[in-house]
């Protein structure tokens, strides 16, 4: 297998464009990861998107995202994993790059989820869950990760108050930031007296609606100069259903994901300097902390409340905001991810730059588990 | 949702129907074509009706079609027999629910589709009273 590099990266901001449609989106972060590569050849195209064909009622995004980026007749295929869809397109993209298939790949997410009223959204994000058994009980992907959560407080005592600072520390991370949806701070206070959307989860603890697109340029790594090697990509997969597992607090796909990516990378927990985790809820970051091994179980939402992820804390996360804050624009999120990790190797990440980041980590997840994707990216 | 989809969930959504696999004995709710050890011929299991909330949400905002049911419980239920499963649980106040609650199988409506659509029905639980 070739060793891939990141080229180059390009994102839009993160909102509510309504007078943006998917493939402008999508054009502005793929024309900005070429230009930012200073390299424009392409062999394939892969674009990472969830929920378009209910959004938008549109499919065949490949093809149309080839055109939409002015190159017709470009090989180009849909990835779609749920909300970890980004992690897993840029997963495939470096598996044809590292093969030697393909020497230039494109990999771009887009989602836009502003077009419909909020729960037709939440119907089309139940999308990624068991649909007969599961999504017709009414739950919601809110509503799983609240019955996660007062699992995780039962079973480990931790305050609603210790999960809750994930979104805070989040917010920190986040101001500042021009490509982050709420680039402001939010206090824990603020928090904790939203109102509820999925007991015992709090409206200012979830994600919001956003559109955004978020692309990278892969290439062999013997041809990109100043690139970012990509050090381990692994994905996974878990019984969708929380019934269907044995212990429903430990996310066998981030595990997985995490030992795998580990593993190839000849690295371990304490070597990673920067982190993104999928924070879609509060307590999804806290289980992907645990499960990727930077917490004990039963620990990770002390450790965020104790502001040991903090960007000055020794496991620097989410330092651009992560989903509550940067946004989640959710078939792009891991690519947004990807992007964020690669300006912090590059030491590019100005006011936000964790001192000398060698080593970055960015996990993506698909509702309350079902797949996951770690990347483990590395300044040479 | 179409008229065959619905139709072909009816025995386990009514009734509580699983399925065993004959190879290792393990339960499966809903059923599944291949299971974990490999097995694929399987044989109808019944489901206990009772069982306890191991943990439960309440859902504010709705996906579509649940919406006039707001504010409703789903829950992680554990059966008698150790499976478990998702479902609403009714006829309680949210702040009423405990964990370790026994509740009991009862079969309701789940949603309908629009006004001359389809009535969906299945199972829903509801606290056990001694």
């Amino acid at each position: 297998m070739r060793k891939v590099a990141v080229a180059g990266i390009g994102f839009t901001k993160v909102g509510e464009p309504w007078e943006r449609n998917v493939k402008e989106l999508f054009a502005e972060a793929a024309s900005a990861a070429m230009k930012d590569a200073a390299h424009t050849e392409v062999e394939q195209l892969y674009v990472a998107n969830m929920m378009g064909a209910h959004l938008q009622g549109q499919i065949s995004m490949g093809a149309l995202m080839a055109e939409a980026i002015g190159r017709p007749g470009l090989p180009a295929v849909r990835i779609e994993a749920g909300q970890a869809s980004g992690g897993v397109a840029f997963h495939e993209g470096v598996k044809a790059v590292a093969s030697g298939l393909n020497d230039w790949v494109l990999v771009g997410g887009v989602e836009k989820m502003s077009d419909l009223l909020p729960e037709a959204v939440t119907t089309a994000l139940a999308g990624a869950e068991e649909q007969e058994y599961t999504a017709y009980t009414g739950v919601t992907k809110t509503g799983l990760s609240a019955i996660l959560h007062r699992l995780y407080s039962h079973e480990y005592g931790a305050t609603p108050e210790e999960i809750g600072w994930f979104a805070a520390r989040g917010h920190d991370n986040a101001v500042g930031v021009a490509h982050a949806q709420f680039p402001f701070k939010l206090s824990i206070e603020r928090v904790m007296a939203s109102p509820m959307e999925a007991d015992p989860i709090r409206m200012m603890e979830c994600a919001a609606v956003a559109d955004g697109a978020a692309a990278v340029l892969l290439g062999p790594a013997d041809k990109v100069a100043n690139g970012i090697e990509v050090a381990a990509s692994a994905v996974a997969t878990d019984h969708l259903s929380l019934a269907a597992r044995k212990n429903p607090l430990t996310l066998e796909a981030v595990r997985k994901a995490g030992a795998k990516a580990y593993e190839v990378a000849k690295v371990k927990p304490k070597d990673i300097d920067v982190l993104e985790v999928t924070d879609d809820t509060t307590i999804d970051g806290v289980l992907s902390l645990e499960d990727l091994g930077f917490a004990e179980k039963g620990r990770g939402a002390k450790l965020v409340a104790q502001g040991h992820t903090a960007r000055t804390g020794e496991i620097p996360t989410n330092n651009f905001g992560g989903l509550k804050a940067r946004g989640n624009p959710v078939g792009a999120t891991g690519l947004y991810q990807i992007a964020e990790t690669v300006i912090q190797l590059r030491g590019k990440a100005g006011a936000n730059q964790v001192p000398d980041a060698r080593i970055g980590m960015a996990q993506s997840m698909a509702g309350v588990g079902s797949t996951c994707s770690v990347a483990i990216l590395r300044r040479v | 949702m179409s008229v065959p989809r619905y139709w072909r969930e009816e025995r386990p959504r009514y009734r509580l129907i699983g399925e065993e696999c004959a190879k290792c004995g393990a339960k499966h709710f809903p059923k599944t074509p291949v299971c974990g050890c490999g097995g694929a011929e399987f044989k109808p299991y019944k489901l206990p009706e009772t069982g306890k909330v191991l943990s439960w949400t309440v859902v504010r905002n709705a996906p579509l079609g649940y919406e006039r049911f707001t504010p409703y419980i789903v829950a992680l239920i554990e059966l008698e027999d150790g499976t478990r499963l998702l479902s609403q649980v009714v006829d309680v106040e949210p702040d009423a629910v405990k964990a370790g609650m026994r509740v009991e199988y009862t079969f309701r409506k789940v949603t309908e589709d629009g006004q001359a659509g389809l009535l969906q029905y299945g199972y829903k639980f509801r606290p056990v009273v001694d």
